[in-house]
């Protein structure tokens, strides 16, 4: 999937302008760290996507600092002490961002608890089926003949 | 049973609250990385000299304001006029950093509009910029005397924000350095 998201961004690479000096590993290492890096001005672009003149120049730093030797994790690590955690597309789990991680697996936990105990509800206790109470059934049949014998003595009186 | 018929009501407005939290915040303005840290290093000519340079420690040993900006930045004389205000009421000298631009540009534009710095660091390629995590230009940094960022502004400050935070923290930051 890697090498694979790799090949297609080298081959997007081959009709960008910018030239790169970089061979081989180093070039696809470049291409890996554009796509990871988020642009400041086009927030929801990559710097590798984006067009932008501050792209254009993050792009160069991080074309220079590979050719200087740097690790992946240096050349991150140069920028988001510039610009934050923000220029990250993958950013790292810690107490500022474990809600983004953690968000969804926590919903998906409450709407399962939710299902689930409906489930139950409806299973355990079927609706109960009206029993039928005898003794207060006579007595109101009682009572209602009890007052339809009284209404038409009225009426007769 | 009555919870049943307050929930959901009380689901759809908590949602609403938060959407509407949503909507008021600025996506596009960021959290600085460098508030209460020092200012990032820099040595550069100052505009329109062969031989001054501006560096890093010159910011140290009184508040300063550092105003990131371009004579193509349209928004940059938007709050030029602030920027000349807030160094006139705070007393607070105003350092501008010259960002992506050309000398003959700059030159003009101060010419135009008036100078309200105190000094211009030239940085035509922008990689002070980059190391102050300048994304946009207008962005406008409040340095203590110790050389610490304690505030910062990003985009063109507005009379409110000038008003309501800049300028009380500029007073702020003098009377606790004197």
């Amino acid at each position: 999937m890697r090498t694979l998201l790799v090949g297609l961004l080298l081959l997007l690479a081959t009709s960008a302008a910018q030239a790169v000096d970089l061979q081989g590993e180093e070039l696809a290492r470049y291409h890996a760290l554009n796509a990871e890096l988020r642009c400041l001005i086009c927030q929801n672009r990559s710097i590798a996507e984006s067009d932008a003149p501050l792209a254009q120049d993050l792009r160069a730093i991080v074309e220079r600092q590979i050719a200087q030797g740097r690790s992946d994790a240096e050349i991150k690590q140069y920028l988001v002490d510039r610009y934050g955690k923000w220029v990250l597309y993958d950013p790292p789990l810690d107490s500022a961002t474990i809600i983004l991680w953690a968000g969804p697996f926590v919903l998906l936990a409450v709407g399962l608890l939710v299902v689930f105990l409906l489930m139950r509800r409806r299973r355990g206790a079927p609706t109960p089926s009206p029993s039928l109470d005898r003794e207060r059934l006579n007595r109101v049949l009682d009572e209602q003949a009890r007052d339809a014998d009284s209404d038409s003595s009225e009426e007769r009186s | 049973m009555r919870w049943r018929l307050v929930l959901p009501i009380v689901i759809v407005f908590a949602l609403i609250v938060l959407l509407g939290y949503g909507l008021t915040r600025r996506p596009d303005i960021l959290p600085s990385a460098f508030i209460d840290k020092p200012a990032p290093a820099f040595d550069l000519p100052t505009l329109a000299s062969d031989r001054d340079r501006i560096t890093v420690d010159d910011l140290k040993g009184r508040v300063t304001l550092v105003n990131v900006w371009a004579s193509w930045c349209v928004a940059c004389r938007a709050e030029h006029e602030l920027i000349t205000a807030v160094s006139r009421r705070t007393g607070v000298p105003v350092v501008g950093l010259n960002y992506k631009d050309t000398e003959a540009d700059a030159l003009r534009w101060l010419g135009r509009y008036g100078n309200p710095f105190a000094v211009v660091a030239f940085d035509p390629s922008g990689a002070t910029g980059i190391d102050w995590g300048v994304s946009a230009v207008p962005e406008t940094f409040v340095v203590d005397a110790q050389g610490i960022i304690r505030y910062k502004v990003v985009g063109p400050i507005t009379r409110e924000e000038m008003n309501a935070s800049l300028i009380p923290k500029l007073e702020q930051l003098k009377a606790k350095g004197s």
